[in-house]
């Protein structure tokens, strides 16, 4: 086991982990508003590389080109799922809650099973294509794109949430739902904006994948597990832990991957879970 | 300790609706002689998968129902009643009757491994530790070389009907008895627990842990003796599964489509209930043997766009489930007054 090949994997790692810390960021956002989780994540983001798929194959647009067009297409997704299902459980018991958001995974995985049937594809001959060498590590050029682009959506996030007025707007419902009322802040709306958010940050995550990951409809499952531990690990509704947490799992990952045994980097991934909410249960940047 | 401080009495057997005893007798009665009359295999078939499932939804109510932790990886459990029975059968040649109970038991101890550190917790952790646990034992099942890795175990085929190694070729109506009894006694077995000491605290737990703590109810621990309770429950119903197909592997027991089926079964007859899980089956397996039938071709997983759907529709309009809709006055026992 020479250092490039760690070095090699630490790489990779990072550039998975950036992924991971963006689509759980999404999941973070709405749950810091509203305290829902959103067991239809992995398949938001199954939508989202499908989308970029078919704006492919159907108009011969590059996943590149077409993100935009995604992540406005996820958001209104996000706003449909909050109108028609997630107002009407927010006063709901937590156990009617998850059973809410489950159910919508079930609806939109198998709905895309029965009109896309259950095939492996992938984006053929994308703009972005090879990979470049830095010293020993080679690193895939849509990898690489994919996780710059996505730390930047990360920290236009943060800076859009701690920044702006809206972001600030949200944060106080965030905190407290009837008193930013009070100052005028409707809640609904914010709730809204919230989920267009949270799924606009998962339509980056699954354009930018579509390039070089291949797309089916149980796609999601791995990254939605991932983003839940990711959002553990952080701290429930903490943007800026998710970050952290990403990019910890993604090394997790890649390392336990390549000095264990690469067909359970889920369970190493579960260990740190574990660990973590037993440990601190607040997560590394939890405000609970 | 606890029982000195805590004055709920477990109901007697008999406090119960006559009506309702009356017409559950009737019902059971009913179930006992139906394959009499020469039902074809399909509705055997229909009626074993009812009972399994309503079986599996029970387990599942135990743990959600009754003391509110949400387990999104049940079919764990399921997964290790049936490689269990069937791994000790082709291994060592013991008899399910048998085996049936170390399935109950190693479901035991998992559920207590995994209890201990993740009760203590609550509400979404718990959940999505869960689903990483009953995935996990699908990656592992399937790179475990000893249980035949992703091709499973094929069960060693008897020539003849045997019930020592539970195993009928040439009618299902014995699958259906066991079936039929297995649920009865899991039925009955929940039933009591809903009425007795155990399930008022569970249920304290549930509505209100901190006011639970401060009546001296270790909390963490009654969660523990949920989970397992509910492990030990779904165990078997893996086991005779096993028997009744004779082939398993990891994507089959351990699929995730069991712990969906179990939550959606329980969520739309009623959850927290006893009798929730029977009437959410007795509507769900049909639609969906049905649906397998008619829509079969089409790819497949027809059945579950409906269960989502369902699960969506009835969480918004009737997150008590459909047990909502009958009179609360005859399910209730009797006023004693």
């Amino acid at each position: 086991m020479t250092s490039e090949i760690i070095l090699q994997a630490v790489v990779t790692g990072l550039m998975m982990g950036l992924i991971y810390a963006l689509i759980a960021a999404g999941l973070s956002l709405i749950f810091g508003l509203m305290e829902i989780v959103n067991f239809a994540h992995g398949e938001h983001l199954m939508l989202s590389m499908f989308s970029s798929f078919w704006l492919w194959s159907l108009f011969g647009l590059d996943p590149l080109f077409s993100i935009p067009i995604t992540i406005l297409l996820l958001a209104f997704c996000g706003i449909l799922t909050h109108y028609f299902l997630i107002r009407y459980i927010l006063k709901a018991k937590m156990l009617i809650q998850i059973c809410a958001t489950f159910g919508l995974s079930i609806f939109i995985r198998s709905i895309a099973q029965l009109l896309w049937t259950p095939d492996f594809r992938n984006v053929d001959k994308p703009l972005l294509e090879g990979r470049i060498e830095v010293g020993s590590v080679f690193i895939g050029q849509p990898q690489l794109y994919a996780s710059l682009v996505c730390l930047l959506a990360f920290i236009g996030l943060y800076l859009f949430v701690t920044k702006t007025e809206t972001g600030l707007a949200l944060q106080a419902t965030a905190q407290d739902r009837h008193a930013a009322e009070v100052l005028g802040i409707p809640s609904n709306k914010m709730f809204a904006i919230g989920w267009a958010i949270g799924l606009g940050c998962v339509g980056v995550a699954g354009g930018m994948m579509a390039n070089y990951f291949f797309i089916f409809t149980d796609v999601g499952i791995n990254f939605a597990l991932f983003a839940f531990v990711a959002v553990a690990l952080g701290g429930f509704g903490s943007i800026i832990g998710c970050l952290y947490a990403g990019i910890i799992i993604g090394l997790v990952e890649s390392l336990g991957g390549l000095l264990i045994d690469p067909s359970f980097k889920l369970l190493y991934v579960f260990v740190i879970y574990l660990l973590v909410v037993i440990y601190k249960p607040q997560g590394l940047f939890g405000r609970y | 300790m606890e029982s000195k401080l805590i004055t709920a009495k477990s109901e007697p057997l008999w406090n119960t609706n006559n009506r309702v005893i009356s017409i559950v007798c009737a019902l059971v009665v009913l179930l006992f002689v139906l394959p009499l009359f020469g039902l074809n295999s399909f509705y055997l078939h229909l009626f074993i998968m009812i009972f399994m499932h309503a079986a599996m939804a029970q387990s599942w109510n135990v743990i959600a129902g009754f003391s509110g932790q949400i387990s999104l990886g049940h079919g764990a459990f399921f997964g290790i009643g049936a490689y269990a029975t069937s791994f000790f059968y082709m291994q060592y040649g013991i008899t399910p009757w048998v085996s049936i109970f170390f399935g109950m038991f190693i479901s035991a101890v998992f559920a207590v491994l995994i209890g201990i550190p993740m009760l203590r917790l609550s509400g979404h952790y718990f959940a999505i530790a869960t689903l990483l646990i009953g995935i996990s034992f699908q990656v592992v099942f399937q790179r475990w070389d000893l249980v035949g890795a992703a091709s499973g175990l094929w069960v060693t085929m008897t020539p003849e009907d045997s019930w020592t190694a539970l195993q009928f070729h040439s009618s299902k109506v014995p699958y259906y008895y066991v079936f039929l009894i297995f649920f009865l006694i899991t039925f009955f077995v929940v039933w009591l627990l809903s009425r007795s000491k155990l399930g008022y605290r569970l249920r304290a737990v549930r509505d209100d842990p901190q006011a639970a703590l401060s009546l001296c109810i270790n909390v963490s621990n009654y969660k523990i003796i949920a989970y397992v309770i509910s492990a030990m429950i779904m165990a078997p119903m893996g086991s005779l599964f096993a028997q009744y197909i004779l082939i398993i592997d990891p994507d089959r027991v351990f699929n995730i489509e069991i712990s969906i089926i179990v939550l959606l079964i329980t969520v739309l007859g009623g959850i927290g209930n006893v009798w929730g899980p029977i009437i959410g089956a007795s509507i769900l397996i049909p639609i969906s043997e049905y649906s397998r039938i008619y829509l079969g071709g089409t790819g497949g997983a027809v059945d579950l766009i409906f269960y989502g759907l369902i699960l969506m529709i009835i969480c918004i309009f009737r997150p008590n489930g459909l047990i909502s809709f009958i009179p609360k006055k005859i399910l209730e026992r009797k006023k004693q007054r």
